[in-house]
């Protein structure tokens, strides 16, 4: 099944609003879900016998400087099809709720996400930094990030050792 | 990161396996609880290899990305090139000639058995059985030479481009591969020989941190450590990229073959298989790479047209995926890499508990963990 077929059987199940379907003019196609429905929404898709999404591949915090997305690749191992699936977010404060009842995979993905984007996952059993040190200030990979400069003492950035301005 | 010191709790301890310990495989820690000989929990911690691969990405051109693309996973950069190339190719509709796609795929071939030599022999090495890993150094050894002729470099390829690989076939590289081959193959039997039969090793590894399947695929796991589970999924069968449909192998997956199907011995074993299939997928392709052009027009300056792309490729380590966001400039707005030894790293926490101190090494050897790969 494609995303569209995919997205009409979301509809029938949660309401006509509940999911959109975007149409990039290259790339692949996504299932947009309202935030609020996105655990009701990942539990169908995984209990669903004809959608049998087992498999959660990959989870991707992207900052797009206005919104922030969170996005789900999953995979039916049983039916042989992949989807993606999005929640935008309140830049401000992105939030979500956590699919690692779901899918355990989203454990770590999730921490990820949290660690370089600060994107709340509500109800993630342990949202805890995975990459950066506990106490580091600041989330790296959104876009509006400076780093600070200096960690415990130790300077982040040094002199160019070929001359010219500061590397 | 956690307390870095011995803590007795509730009769427990509490130490620290790493993060410079020879068998964590890169500078990864451990926080262990053990009862005794008997581990309670182990939690893995990490990032301290973390480079930022992922925010350079945002700040490099897209053709400027490939070096970096290396670094993510330096036992096996072949396929960290090629996922990158085939997302960039995606948005930009770019056609790989022909011989560009059986020049990579050769590559990532050659890439996965000198993978799984270092794979196979560390794990030896880590069970205290040293001579089997010197033996497969040696032959690594021919494989990197190839890689020198083919691109230039022994470890960090940088081959491919978007729209092809670098360089044109090195003349008369395909009858010393062959040749190497005709040597190779009966090497597999001799170590075979040496460790895959060995009484101890067996012991060692049979039973030991058995993943079913539903749990394997429940942490996303990939590559040879989800297929020792019994779970016949292998990118390049499942979701056939590059010329894979056009060439003849099979997918060994865990049959229990000393013990219960998914444990540490199937692990091992998955990968000595597909060494020989990786002989065979070598032997198809040297036997005719077709004429023409070993790279498609690109422009040295590319701009993606705005998208999303995930594309994935059968890294030795399981499943290298990017997630390509690009907005119409020269640079991506966000490159996310997922990684196989990232979800198996996370699952060290739930199968470690029951088990021996001393398993936690056969099984941070037999999931195949590579640092860089998981902090990236």
């Amino acid at each position: 099944m494609d995303a569209r077929e995919i997205a009409e059987r979301l509809q029938a199940k949660f309401g006509g609003d509940s999911v959109t379907v975007t149409a990039p003019a290259v790339g692949d196609a996504a299932v947009v879900v309202k935030t609020a429905l996105l655990l009701d929404v990942c539990r169908f898709l995984k209990s669903e016998p004809e959608l049998g999404f087992d498999y959660l591949r990959c989870v991707s915090g992207v900052d797009l400087k206005d919104r922030m997305e969170s996005v789900y690749h999953l995979y039916s191992m049983k039916v042989g099809h992949g989807l993606v699936v999005k929640v935008v977010l309140d830049r401000a404060a992105p939030e979500v709720a956590s699919v690692e009842s779901v899918w355990k995979s989203a454990n770590w993905f999730e921490r990820e996400s949290y660690d370089l984007l600060g994107i709340r996952y509500t109800g993630h059993p342990n949202l805890e930094r995975v990459m950066m040190p506990r106490d580091w200030v600041g989330h790296p990979l959104r876009k509006d990030y400076v780093e600070a400069e200096s960690y415990h003492g130790i300077p982040t950035s040094r002199p160019d050792p070929v001359g010219g301005k500061d590397a | 990161m956690l307390e870095p010191k011995a803590v007795p709790i509730d009769g427990m301890l509490r130490i620290n396996m790493g993060p410079q310990h020879p068998a964590t495989h890169g500078v990864i820690s451990f926080i262990v609880e053990t009862d005794g000989e008997v581990m309670r929990k182990a939690t893995a911690d990490v990032g301290f290899l973390h480079r930022g691969v992922e925010k350079m990405a945002e700040i490099t051109s897209y053709p400027g990305f490939m070096p970096y693309t290396d670094r993510v996973d330096y036992l096996a950069s072949m396929f960290a090139n090629h996922g990158y190339a085939m997302a960039v190719e995606k948005l930009l509709g770019v056609e790989v000639p022909k011989k560009a796609e059986w020049l990579r795929v050769i590559a990532d071939e050659l890439n996965r058995i000198a993978s799984h030599l270092v794979a196979t022999g560390t794990m030896a090495m880590d069970l205290g059985a040293f001579t089997p890993f010197t033996h497969w150094i040696r032959e690594r050894e021919s494989i990197n030479d190839f890689m020198e002729h083919i691109c230039g470099a022994r470890l960090t390829y940088n081959y491919m481009r978007v729209g092809g690989v670098c360089a044109d076939w090195p003349v008369g590289l395909s009858e010393k591969i062959l040749v190497w081959l005709d040597h190779f193959e009966p090497i597999i039997e001799e170590f075979n020989r040496l460790i895959t039969g060995n009484e101890i090793f067996i012991r060692r590894l049979a039973n030991v941190a058995v993943i079913p399947a539903e749990l394997a695929i429940d942490w996303a796991l990939s590559g040879p450590n989800l297929r020792a589970s019994g779970v016949p999924f292998d990118l390049r069968r499942s979701e056939p990229y590059s010329i894979y449909p056009e060439l003849q192998f099979d997918v060994p997956v865990g049959q229990g073959t000393q013990g219960t199907v998914g444990d540490s011995y199937d692990r091992f074993w998955v990968r000595i298989l597909e060494m020989r299939e990786s002989c065979r997928i070598l032997r198809q392709l040297l036997a005719g790479i077709p004429e023409g052009d070993f790279k498609a027009k690109v422009a040295r300056t590319l701009k993606v047209p705005a998208g999303e792309v995930y594309s994935k490729v059968e890294s030795a380590r399981g499943e290298i995926g990017y997630f390509l966001v690009a907005d119409g400039s020269d640079r991506p707005v966000r490159v996310k890499i997922r990684t196989g030894s990232f979800t198996a790293v996370a699952l060290i926490e739930p199968i470690s508990p029951g088990l021996m101190l001393a398993d936690l090494v056969a099984v941070i050897g037999s999931l195949d963990i590579v640092a860089p790969e998981i902090d990236r």
